[in-house]
């Protein structure tokens, strides 16, 4: 678009600010890390790398973070087939009750998480009878992830049209070999994309964790819930959040450029 | 002929094939199992929860049908204010979020260049992976009275709003603003540049162009980006307790009375507050096809 000289220093200048507005508290963050003072006061009153030493050497920080690995792997994987399976049935067929079922993908994450919450932890104690346990987290959280999957597959669906599977099944490939020949190699970056955000969403989940978790099951958001107002450990806590932004840059990184070079080659073929 | 020779070698693709109903039950039920018997099941259960009480002297639930804990959530007094706080501080935090993500979703689509786009869209998702109690917590330092906000103002003769309902407002809309942006930035990728031109060629403005062409094309996902914003406002009860100080929304009130009150029945019924506000909002913005930009 032509914009005159003066909107386009005006937008540059707005997008640098709001951006130096989202991260001025990781910054801050980043800088407590280091802090000498453990009620974060501004500016620092002196530097250390005691915190960074303790995080490192934090038992129950390591197992938080792998717990919460393990509950957001599980949950992606299951939100990936669910996910799947829903987007194909919405995207290819026309059937009674349709509108309803993309509206029972969405209410998961559309209301909130403490409804979502107390609705499950409810369910599993007195309808099931169930322990609280990691599986129950794993439930809850598949179930909020589903609708991530969903919503990029259905729009790679609705790029790719059908015309492929046809011939497929024209040259005598079964339903099975058909998807795993031709359907999966076109959505796997929408599932990529999909899986990245099911991952995070679920490992950062606190509110539904919170009414899911059994006694003995500590995510990371739990410990850090924990230990957030404690004296001793708040800088800890900035520590761990410090390696969390930074350690996000490798998966954002890799799904950036699958889906840029995806987005090159469909253009590629479109005109 | 090919179709037979694989109805031959495929029997089962064949029935499929020809079984658009079988086709589709074999794809829908697994995923409607899951969501409907983990989902709207436990939903329903808590919904009729609202209808019961709780026996003074146990704390146990019991089942014996009442219409107390809604009459007490719609004529109380407290449930009124907090609803309407809530509800204010949700579209507050919505209408700060649409502004903000606008011109830097518009800077991202029509403005930067290809690397510095995807270089943008890095640099907005990354505070995604922040931890979302610690982004929280930064605000709290950052609002504190010795904190950086402090600091950076008290030259001015500035001070910081310190923690209340304002500071609840900075922080929720800080923590919801990528979740707007994304879904924006999505719908400003998908108005085509010609569009922008003719509307040049035509003789209007920047601005001009940005009212009539830009703005009716994005609502389905200025929309989209707004359910977020909206709902995750509407329940939350953590940000509020770490910033907020004693100000309470919704989701406080839930909150405590599943835990400290141990009153199930209530807080359902309070529950039904924001499920019945969604719902709403969900039917008002769902004809405009806001919901598949999501």
């Amino acid at each position: 678009m032509r914009l005159s000289r003066l909107s386009r220093t005006v937008l540059a200048s707005l997008t640098g600010v709001i951006l130096a507005v989202m991260y001025l508290p990781l910054a801050v963050v980043f800088v407590n890390s280091f802090s000498t003072s453990q009620s974060l006061t501004w500016p620092p009153p002196g530097f250390t790398l005691e915190w960074w030493g303790r995080a490192f050497r934090s038992a129950g920080a390591l197992e938080a973070i792998l717990t919460s690995v393990q509950i957001a792997l599980a949950a992606t994987a299951i939100s990936l087939v669910l996910g799947t399976l829903i987007s194909l049935a919405l995207q290819r067929y026309r059937f009674f009750g349709r509108d309803a079922v993309s509206l029972l993908v969405i209410l998961p994450i559309a209301l909130p998480g403490i409804i979502t919450g107390i609705a499950l932890n409810n369910a599993f104690r007195t309808i099931l009878g169930v322990q609280l346990s990691i599986l129950t987290v794993i439930v809850a959280h598949a179930t909020f992830c589903i609708v991530t999957v969903f919503n990029n597959v259905i729009a790679r669906l609705r790029r790719l049209g059908t015309s492929l599977e046809e011939a497929s099944a024209d040259l005598g490939a079964g339903a099975w070999t058909t998807f795993r020949l031709v359907t999966f190699p076109q959505l796997r970056s929408a599932l990529l994309a999909g899986g990245l955000l099911a991952f995070a969403l679920s490992f950062d989940e606190i509110i539904v964790t919170t009414f899911t978790a059994g006694a003995g099951v500590t995510t990371l958001p739990i410990f850090i819930l924990n230990n957030l107002f404690r004296p001793n450990q708040a800088p800890v806590v900035s520590v761990i959040a410090v390696v969390l932004v930074l350690g996000s840059i490798i998966p954002i990184y890799f799904a950036q450029r699958i889906a840029g070079a995806d987005g090159m080659r469909s253009r590629g073929t479109e005109r | 002929m090919t179709s037979e020779t694989s109805a031959r070698t495929h029997p089962a693709s064949a029935f499929l094939h020809r079984h658009v109903r079988v086709r589709l039950g074999l794809l829908l039920s697994a995923p409607l199992l899951w969501l409907g018997l983990v989902y709207i099941a436990a939903l329903a259960a808590l919904l009729i929860t609202a209808f019961w009480t709780v026996d003074t002297f146990t704390g146990q639930v019991r089942i014996e049908w009442t219409l107390d804990n809604i009459v007490t959530v719609i004529s109380g007094s407290l449930y009124q204010a907090v609803t309407l706080r809530t509800v204010g501080v949700a579209v507050v935090v919505t209408l700060i979020d649409i502004a903000v993500a606008l011109p830097i979703a518009f800077f991202m689509a029509k403005v930067a260049s290809k690397r510095w786009q995807r270089i943008l869209v890095i640099a907005v998702l990354m505070p995604l992976w922040a931890s979302y109690l610690v982004k929280a917590y930064a605000w709290r330092s950052v609002l504190s009275q010795d904190g950086i906000f402090a600091w950076l103002v008290e030259p001015f003769g500035g001070s910081t709003p310190g923690y209340g309902l304002h500071a609840a407002v900075i922080t929720l809309a800080y923590l919801w603003l990528p979740y707007v942006i994304l879904p924006i930035y999505a719908g400003l990728e998908r108005v085509p540049d010609s569009l922008l031109e003719a509307s040049g060629d035509l003789g209007a403005n920047s601005w001009r162009t940005f009212r009539s062409v830009v703005l009716p094309l994005l609502w389905p996902a200025i929309l989209a980006g707004s359910i977020f914003s909206f709902s995750l406002t509407l329940g939350d009860y953590i940000t509020v307790n770490i910033v907020g100080g004693t100000s309470q929304l919704l989701g406080n009130l839930v909150y405590t009375n599943v835990g400290a009150a141990n009153n199930l029945p209530l807080a359902s019924a309070i529950s039904l507050v924001p499920i019945a506000i969604i719902f709403v909002y969900l039917a008002a913005v769902r004809r405009t096809g806001a919901l598949s930009n999501l």
